[in-house]
């Protein structure tokens, strides 16, 4: 099972509420680049990233600090992560973040808060 | 497991502090001797002029040591350290140790570098290097307590020697709890030691997937034997806090970043470059064979139609796939491959399911093509047991296919090796040599002294020719070739035969660069190459740092560079990491210089020792070209070829030996023409001196540098 962030391009109008719920919530402060979900304004289209949950970062960590919850969800235990970023780039999805000053990884946990501050229903928490 | 009843011999207690930018300053001394533990502190000078790593290493090792110095003696001290880029979990290939002695091989300073978690977490409990000194009264093994501030030092009853059980035992003892074993390392030899020169150490790190301590060598020089000598079973290291700025870096987002981008040109470029991931060092094996560079039979040939036998895809079957194989955190080219479930055929664990580290390239070909054994899985039983024994492959490769050499051309037989049958190939006596290395007896013991004794011993006991013999016996300074065929590239028999340490490949590796592409065609072209390359490798050794992400993954527009060899982006990352850590200067200038005031100070030190002379770095023949009618004839064409066109001889109507005469006069005279010009650009005297206007150019001034130059002057 894989419980995860299925996002509609097409229905999103790029107001970042969902970077700006997603900062907030875990960073407590409105930064764009300390969100988990990452909006980007294209010339004809918005894209839209999120983690999918696929395991990619999990299988690289070399201390098995990425573990899988019940529901299928990636988590990133600090007490074993020693930073070295090789889950950032073996992300497919460029999905896994870091932040200038920060030292560990971060991503999405389909925690949902973003989807509950999408004003048009362009997120939902899927479970697959 | 049985628990083991340890006698408390000596203990030190010592206050935690946190590393800065990259340096602890202060190194850890222990004589196990005299059951003495201290600290000293680590100078601006050392820093400045030494910088870490192997720099520290012989710095000390001067230091502790007397000009008469012998291997056994009790004031050799064995060197382990780390440098200041060491353990840094961000840019890949930054866990390595650097060790050194002096060798039973040599008698002069050898260097080895080695992964595993050791030397990173000895760093992080508090120490820039740990220097080992004296001999203990009984069997010993050395704690050192990151966590708590504590060293000790331990006896060691009963346990066993050989590291793939001992590694494990002691992790299983010091570790805090079941699920801490990642932070416990241990460094062994193997029941090997106790009784042949061809020896090394081994470096652990826990394996969390597949739960098995996994083995990294010390190969080169016989430091498995010193440890043994001084009654030392094992080094352990606890240290349960690392994390991602524990070498705390001046900047460690310039630090981060950097190591990302390589993270991602390995993500994206090792499955079409070097497949490193899947097969590690060993994708080589095929390439060196289309090269004619793969070592058979003693170096005698470089390709064999057989050595497909020993292709990376039959290593791939059996290396387990898709694992974080970096011998430290975060390097995620992860070349460190291993067979799971191996069964060893022979010796005291056959049919124990182990864990084989390997095979590498060197171990391929030492192990495997240059004594022609073409089955990958004899191949990996041969690394298994020397890992565990504590043998160095590659010296245990080049000195099999000695022997056999030597029994193809009658100068041994069943009577003098004790019945075993060391025609090409023979796994079965290969396997047998490393056993009775182990159990102390039979011809394996004779084997294990190394090329430079056999060939003193066949001489003098068995009556063979010693021209012959120095021809055929791949060593210099003592130390064993490893595994490249360098007849057809002067430069690479200079990076081999000039390496101060012995003929080890990584002061330089020049053979595409010359004999390939042909880019350095002139004696100058080369010497240059002799000088850049074996400083900007150097530079690896002082901080802490593997050789392999440098240009064993290469920038995508790398080609289109103004030096595509030095990897130029990858040098730019070297000393942008340098910077972030230790708030240094550095430019790509002052990298090679740091380098170079070490490689020179090693070059007096092996002075000091009695070697570094001209006539240590004299090659073999056999290095050098066709010492044997078969293997003229084998590549007559070419030969026959550079006659007429290099030389300027037709070789028509001349007969072989005229032919293999006039060909070996021709490489010789290159040869030395070779030297004058590597002394020359190095800043060495015709007989190889460093001059005192280099040394005091370069900063590497020091009275007692100068003092031993002066004797040769």
């Amino acid at each position: 099972m894989k419980k995860y962030l299925k996002t509609y391009p097409d229905k999103c109008i790029a107001c970042r509420a969902c970077e700006s719920v997603c900062s907030n919530l875990y960073f407590k402060e409105d930064n764009p680049e300390k969100s988990c979900i990452r909006i980007t304004q294209l010339a004809d289209a918005v894209e839209m990233n999120a983690c999918n949950q696929c395991e990619a970062c999990a299988k690289a960590c070399p201390t098995q600090a990425l573990t899988i919850t019940h529901q299928g969800v990636v988590m990133v235990n600090k007490s074993l992560c020693i930073s070295c970023y090789m889950c950032i780039a073996a992300c497919p999805t460029n999905s896994m973040h870091r932040y200038h000053g920060g030292i560990y990884p971060f991503k999405c946990i389909s925690c949902g808060a973003c989807t509950k501050a999408c004003p048009v229903e362009a997120i939902k928490v899927v479970q697959e | 497991m049985k628990k083991i009843d340890r006698k408390l011999i000596a203990e030190y207690s010592y206050t935690l502090k946190p590393v800065e930018k990259g340096y602890n300053r202060r190194t850890l001394y222990i004589n196990v001797g005299e059951n003495k533990i201290m600290e000293k502190p680590v100078s601006d000078m050392m820093i400045d002029k030494f910088v870490g790593g192997k720099g520290f290493d012989l710095y000390l090792l001067w230091h502790a040591i007397k000009d008469s110095t012998q291997w056994n003696d009790p004031e050799n001290e064995i060197c382990i350290s780390f440098g200041p880029l060491c353990g840094n979990t961000n840019y890949p290939g930054s866990g390595k140790s650097i060790v050194t002695t002096i060798s039973p091989l040599t008698g002069i300073p050898i260097d080895s570098n080695v992964g595993g978690h050791f030397g990173p977490y000895t760093k992080f409990a508090g120490f820039d290097a740990l220097e080992i000194q004296g001999k203990a009264d009984e069997e010993v093994i050395v704690y050192i307590d990151g966590d708590s501030g504590k060293i000790q030092i331990l006896s060691a009853p009963d346990e066993e020697i050989n590291s793939h059980i001992i590694a494990e035992n002691l992790i299983a003892e010091f570790c805090d709890a079941e699920g801490k074993e990642q932070f416990v390392s241990v460094v062994s030899s193997g029941t090997a030691a106790d009784y042949v020169d061809i020896s090394c150490l081994n470096f652990s790190f826990w394996d969390k997937r597949r739960k098995v301590a996994r083995l990294k060598q010390a190969g080169r020089g016989g430091i498995g034997r010193v440890f043994r000598d001084k009654k030392i079973k094992a080094l352990v290291v606890k240290f349960s806090g690392l994390k991602g700025d524990t070498n705390h870096p001046v900047d460690l987002d310039t630090l981060q970043k950097t190591g990302l981008k390589l993270h991602r040109e390995i993500e994206k470029g090792d499955s079409s470059q070097c497949h490193m991931r899947e097969c590690g060092t060993a994708h080589l094996t095929e390439i060196m064979n289309d090269y004619d560079l793969l070592p058979i039979k003693n170096f005698k040939y470089g390709q064999d139609d057989a050595a497909k036998g020993l292709a990376s895809w039959e290593f791939k079957k059996m290396f387990t796939q898709n694992m974080p194989d970096g011998c430290w955190y975060g390097c995620s080219l992860a070349c460190c491959k291993a067979v799971d479930n191996f069964i060893p055929r022979t010796g005291p664990y056959k049919g124990h399911k182990v864990c084989v580290d390997g095979p590498e390239y060197e171990t391929v070909g030492g192990c495997g093509s240059n004594i022609c054994i073409w089955d990958a899985k004899d191949v990996a039983e041969i690394n298994f047991y020397c890992d565990t024994y504590g043998v160095d492959t590659i010296s245990f490769g080049t000195a099999t296919a000695f022997a056999m050499e030597c029994w193809e051309n009658g100068i041994l037989d069943m009577a003098k090796t004790g019945g075993l049958d060391l025609s090409w190939g023979n796994a079965d006596s290969a396997l047998e040599l490393l056993h009775q290395m182990a159990r102390g007896e039979g011809f394996g013991v004779i084997v294990g002294k190394g090329v430079r004794k056999m060939k003193a011993l066949f001489a003098k006991e068995y009556g063979a020719d010693p021209d012959f013999l120095q021809d055929i016996g791949m060593e210099a300074k003592g130390l064993e070739y490893s595994q490249y065929m360098s007849k057809e590239s002067l430069a690479q028999q200079g990076g081999y035969t000039f390496a101060l340490k012995g003929p080890q490949h990584d002061e330089a590796w020049l053979i595409f660069m010359d004999m390939v592409n042909n880019h350095i065609p002139t004696f100058e072209a080369k010497a240059e190459a002799l000088h850049y390359f074996p400083m900007f490798r150097t530079w690896f050794g002082l901080q802490g740092l593997c050789k392999l992400p440098w240009n064993d993954i290469e920038p995508e527009d790398n080609a289109q560079t103004d030096e595509p060899a030095k990897v130029p982006e990858h040098v730019q990352n070297y000393v942008d990491i340098y910077k972030a850590i230790t708030g240094k200067p550095m430019d790509k200038h002052e990298l090679i210089r740091q380098s170079e005031r070490v490689y020179n100070f090693q070059k007096v030190f092996c002075m000091r020792m009695g070697k570094g002379r001209l006539i240590d770095d004299i090659p073999p023949y056999r290095a050098v070209g066709p010492v044997t009618e078969e293997e003229y004839l084998s590549r007559q064409d070419r030969y026959d070829k550079q006659l007429l066109e290099k030389v300027g001889i037709d070789p028509k109507g001349l007969s072989l030996k005229e032919k293999m005469q006039k060909t070996r006069a021709h490489r010789e005279d290159q040869y030395r023409q070779l030297i004058n010009a590597v002394y020359k650009r190095k800043g060495w005297t015709p007989e190889g001196v460093p001059t005192l206007e280099h040394l005091s150019a370069i900063g590497m001034d020091l009275p007692e540098v100068l003092e031993v130059v002066k004797r040769y002057l």
